[in-house]
């Protein structure tokens, strides 16, 4: 079944799919607004309102009303029949036809729908980064999202005994949020030096809300009496069922554990968190440039390939305001080029995206994993779970066997080559082998039933037999 | 995958090899392809000899101490062609008696047989005919032992350097190969550059037309052991191999690997080195192999992966000395059964670097057998 043409189909509704999705609508453009989650708002607005109140008050206040405006005017474009909102649909791959594009949409149980559009853009976010260590794979240790899912689900046991550890600006929300559901915390370990900031002065100072904010959050932990400690990492998790303490160890200057600086920590559950990266699967299979792990947009966040957009996450990690700042971008030059005018970026929103953009770099630049984690990854972590592939068996791909990048060690270990196709190993298996992250191509967002592939009609190619 | 054969049967030989490689080992078309060794695709004829003659050494190489079966995952599964039709059983079967004078094993089934062999496969099928002598191997883990038993053998690696020209002495000899990394002397080269052959030859100034031949390959979610148990094609396969039309012609082979997964794949298109994604051919791919086993309708493709087959206007590959360069020698252009074709061809070379009578005539692989320039190709 193909509806008619929509003019443009957003991918997402985060903040930069929502903003883009109204911006077009504001201006008469008929707009197709598909998304995975059942609910819109993406991995931001999608927190509870209870978990964010717990979190952090003032800033819940600002994002709230944010989030109820955006929201509201959704709904309101709904109802006029200008946004189509479809949730719970997985675009699973945007074909590029000579006039306009196919998205090809699978729901949670696998019922194809297929949707025209002469205008695409990709807001599909980011993803957490994984990074392999000794007991990563115990139960108990869950990614620092995974924790935030924990606590929108209502699953923190109050009582649980948590260490946070990684590095980067979403650890203080979930160890503020654990504490606020009743977990203790035993630490949180941040890999970087909060000196480090001291470099970034003026490109932080810029922006005394996020400040304030993290202010918050750290006034908060010392409420709750949570240890910090900073230029530190987990070098191992240990528990036989369930991981039942964890040893951190101190940073060098190069960024390796120092040696006699290990302490053991009891807990019963870790969240780790090292980042996030962007969800590139849809803009790889359409042929736009990546780099190697975002979209890469011109200044009206266009991407190489001629009606696909990018914004949000998707085209460079950045935070929910930066989004929203690129999605009402990426809106308004859809509308130029859907109705030949020119486009009318406003200044406000360019200057926020500037400023934003620096800020995130700025984060980037101090919250970077440890320089030689894949040190610590003994032989026998597993580093690929989907295959049980060990870190020595990467590592004797690339001494024995000849690998030299991630698609050798892939070939040649199978690391990758599951059911995630790399997209929680890929950071691991690349830093344990010791080659650079590479864009991986993966022509399907998501799996897709032979039958349902079968099925699909190919309007312009057609069998050539 | 035909350098490391070819490494490994000249060290073997006692010679002194060096195997040069621009990326990692495996990084071309043998880290796109699949590992199908078949006879059951080849009519009587050079290729057939030369893939018998391949099987063989394989079976050796795998049956030798130290794991190298296992390591490259051999499997000797057999192969099963089937026929939708009537008259396609009757074309079927005239061709595996051709094959089984050749030297090919054959079995000729009935329609009530293919079930005791492959319990899924789709009602109604006129029969077919099964190979046991189909093989398989990994291919990047088969090129990556290949090259780990030759440097055992005393062959030096050296991935990561491109060879940029070919050295020649003032009469015309080869004398070696200038990388980025430095001049290689020796009394030979061979080139075993797969789709890039004919790059390599022009180096030494002589012409080798090795086209690239796109092929997408789909593969599943892993599935229990034994829902496909051999090697499974449809009997319009073996037309599309020898066919000379560059549309595109899909003829899945539908194989299990030992990790799980099905390879659906693979197909076959001369589209230039184009690397865009092409979703039609991935769902006629998918078509064809519901069409074999309809269980597949319900499992899921991952993803699809595609590679550049090296062929040649004759579909035969370059194997033997150059008459044109004296002391270059050529082993590429072996399309899409370079991973079966690897080991004769390396056991080949070695016997012409060494003087050795040849196992098989070389003659219909001689690399001057085309016209000296494009224009003398019309
Ligand atoms: C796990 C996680 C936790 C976070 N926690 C915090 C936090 O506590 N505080 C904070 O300030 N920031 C947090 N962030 C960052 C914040 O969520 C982002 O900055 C912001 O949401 C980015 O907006 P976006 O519109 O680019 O993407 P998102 O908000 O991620 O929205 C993308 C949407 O696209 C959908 N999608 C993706 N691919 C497809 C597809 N193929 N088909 C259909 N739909 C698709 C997704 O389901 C999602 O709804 C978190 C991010 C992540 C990934
Ligand atoms: C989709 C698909 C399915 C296939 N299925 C099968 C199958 O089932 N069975 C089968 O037998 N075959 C199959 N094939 C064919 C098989 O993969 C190839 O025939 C075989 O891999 C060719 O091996 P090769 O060593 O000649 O080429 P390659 O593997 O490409 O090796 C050539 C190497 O030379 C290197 N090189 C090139 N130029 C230079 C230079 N100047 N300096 C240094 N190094 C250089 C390249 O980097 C490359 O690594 C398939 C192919 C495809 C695409």
């Amino acid at each position: 079944m193909t509806s008619p043409t929509n003019r443009l189909a957003v991918v997402g509704a985060g903040p930069a799919g929502l903003a883009a999705a109204l911006t077009a609508a504001h201006h008469n453009i008929a707009v197709t607004l598909i998304d995975s989650a059942p609910q819109p708002g993406g991995q931001f607005y999608r927190q509870p309102a209870a978990a964010l109140g717990a979190r952090r008050p003032q800033a819940l206040h600002h994002a709230w009303r944010t989030w109820a405006r955006l929201r509201d005017r959704l709904d309101a474009h709904v109802a006029a029949g200008r946004i189509r909102h479809l949730p719970g649909r997985h675009v699973w791959f945007v074909e590029l036809l000579d006039r306009g594009f196919i998205l090809r949409t699978l729901t949670a149980d696998d019922e194809p729908e297929v949707f025209a559009a002469d205008a695409v853009l990709l807001a599909t976010g980011a993803y957490e980064k994984v990074l392999p260590f000794p007991g990563w794979t115990l139960p108990g240790v869950v990614t620092a999202g995974g924790a935030q899912a924990m606590l929108k689900g209502g699953l923190v046991l109050p009582g649980r005994m948590a260490v946070v550890a990684g590095s980067g600006p979403l650890l203080l929300p979930v160890a503020t949020g654990l504490a606020a559901a009743g977990a203790r915390l035993a630490a949180l370990i941040e890999a970087a030096d909060p000196r480090a900031y001291g470099r970034h002065a003026r490109t932080l100072a810029a922006h005394p809300g996020k400040l304030a904010e993290a202010a918050g959050y750290a006034g908060r932990l010392l409420r709750h009496r949570v240890p910090v400690l900073t230029r530190h990492t987990v070098v191992a998790a240990h528990g036989t069922d369930r991981v039942e303490a964890v040893t951190v160890a101190a940073l060098d200057a190069d960024g390796r554990a120092r040696p006699k600086t290990e302490r053991r920590i009891a807990c019963d559950t870790l969240a780790v968190g090292h980042g996030l990266l962007p969800h590139t699967d849809l803009a790889g299979a359409l042929g736009c440039r990546t780099d190697p792990a975002r979209v890469v947009v011109d200044a009206q966040q266009r991407t190489d390939v001629p009606g696909v957009w990018a914004a949000g996450e998707a085209a460079g990690v950045g935070g929910a305001a930066l989004a929203l700042a690129e999605g009402e971008i990426a809106g308004r030059s859809v509308v130029a080029h859907l109705t030949g005018e020119r486009p009318r970026i406003r200044s406000t929103a360019a200057t926020s995206r500037t400023a934003l953009r620096k800020f995130a770099a700025a984060l980037d630049a101090v919250h970077t994993p440890p320089a030689h984690w894949a040190e610590q990854v003994a032989d026998d972590t597993l580093v690929c779970r989907c295959e049980d592939v060990t870190a020595g068996a990467v590592r004797h791909a690339v001494t024995e066997l000849g690998a030299a990048d991630l698609r050798t060690v892939k070939l040649l270990t199978r690391a990758g080559m599951g059911w995630c196709q790399g997209r929680v190993c890929g950071p691991g298996v690349a830093g344990v082998a010791g080659c650079p992250p590479e864009t991986v191509r993966r022509p399907f967002a998501r799996p897709v039933p032979l039958s349902v592939l079968a099925r699909t009609p190919s309007p312009t190619e057609g069998r050539q037999e | 995958m035909v350098g490391a054969a070819c490494a490994l049967y000249a060290s073997r030989a006692g010679l002194r090899t060096v195997l040069v490689e621009r990326g990692p080992v495996a990084g071309g078309t043998t880290g796109a392809g699949e590992g199908n060794l078949l006879v059951s695709d080849k009519e009587p004829g050079p290729e057939l000899q030369l893939a018998l003659l391949s099987l063989r050494l394989w079976r050796e190489l795998a049956a030798e101490p130290g794991g190298f079966g296992a390591a490259v995952e051999y499997r000797a599964k057999g192969g099963l062609v089937v026929a939708a039709h009537p008259s396609d059983l009757d074309a079927l079967s005239a061709f595996a008696g051709k094959q089984r004078s050749a030297g090919v094993e054959t079995g000729l089934l009935a329609a009530s047989q293919l079930a005791d062999l492959e319990p899924h496969l789709a009602p109604g099928l006129a029969g077919g005919v099964h190979y046991p002598e189909d093989s398989q191997v990994m291919p990047a883990l088969a090129a990556a032992h290949c090259v780990r038993q030759a440097r055992r053998y005393g062959t030096e690696l050296r991935t990561g350097t491109a060879v940029t020209s070919i050295l020649r002495d003032p009469g015309g000899r080869v004398r070696g190969v200038r990388t980025d990394k430095g001049d290689i002397h020796a009394p030979a080269v061979v080139n075993a550059a797969g789709v890039r052959g004919g790059d390599l030859a022009a180096l030494a100034g002589v012409r080798l037309p090795v086209r690239p031949r796109r092929g997408f390959v789909l593969v599943t979610e892993p599935l229990p052991p034994r829902v496909v148990r051999h090697k499974v094609y449809a009997a319009d396969y073996v037309a599309d191999v020898a066919s000379d039309s560059a549309a595109l012609q899909t003829s899945p082979v539908v194989e299990a690997t030992d990790a799980g997964p099905v390879l659906i794949g693979a197909s076959r298109e001369r589209v230039g080195f184009d690397r865009t994604f092409s979703l039609s051919v991935t769902q006629v791919l998918a078509e064809r192999a519901i069409a074999l086993f309809p269980v597949l309708g319900r499992v899921s493709a991952i993803r699809a992966y595609l590679g550049f087959r090296p062929y040649l206007p004759d579909h035969l590959p370059a194997i033997g000395p150059d008459p044109r360069a004296p002391g270059l020698f050529h082993a590429c252009g072996h399309e899409g059964a370079g991973i079966g074709l690897a080991t004769g061809t390396g056991q080949l070379i070695a016997q012409a670097l060494t003087g050795a009578t040849p196992d098989l005539d070389l003659a219909p692989f001689r690399p001057d057998r085309f016209p000296a320039s494009e224009e003398g190709a019309r």
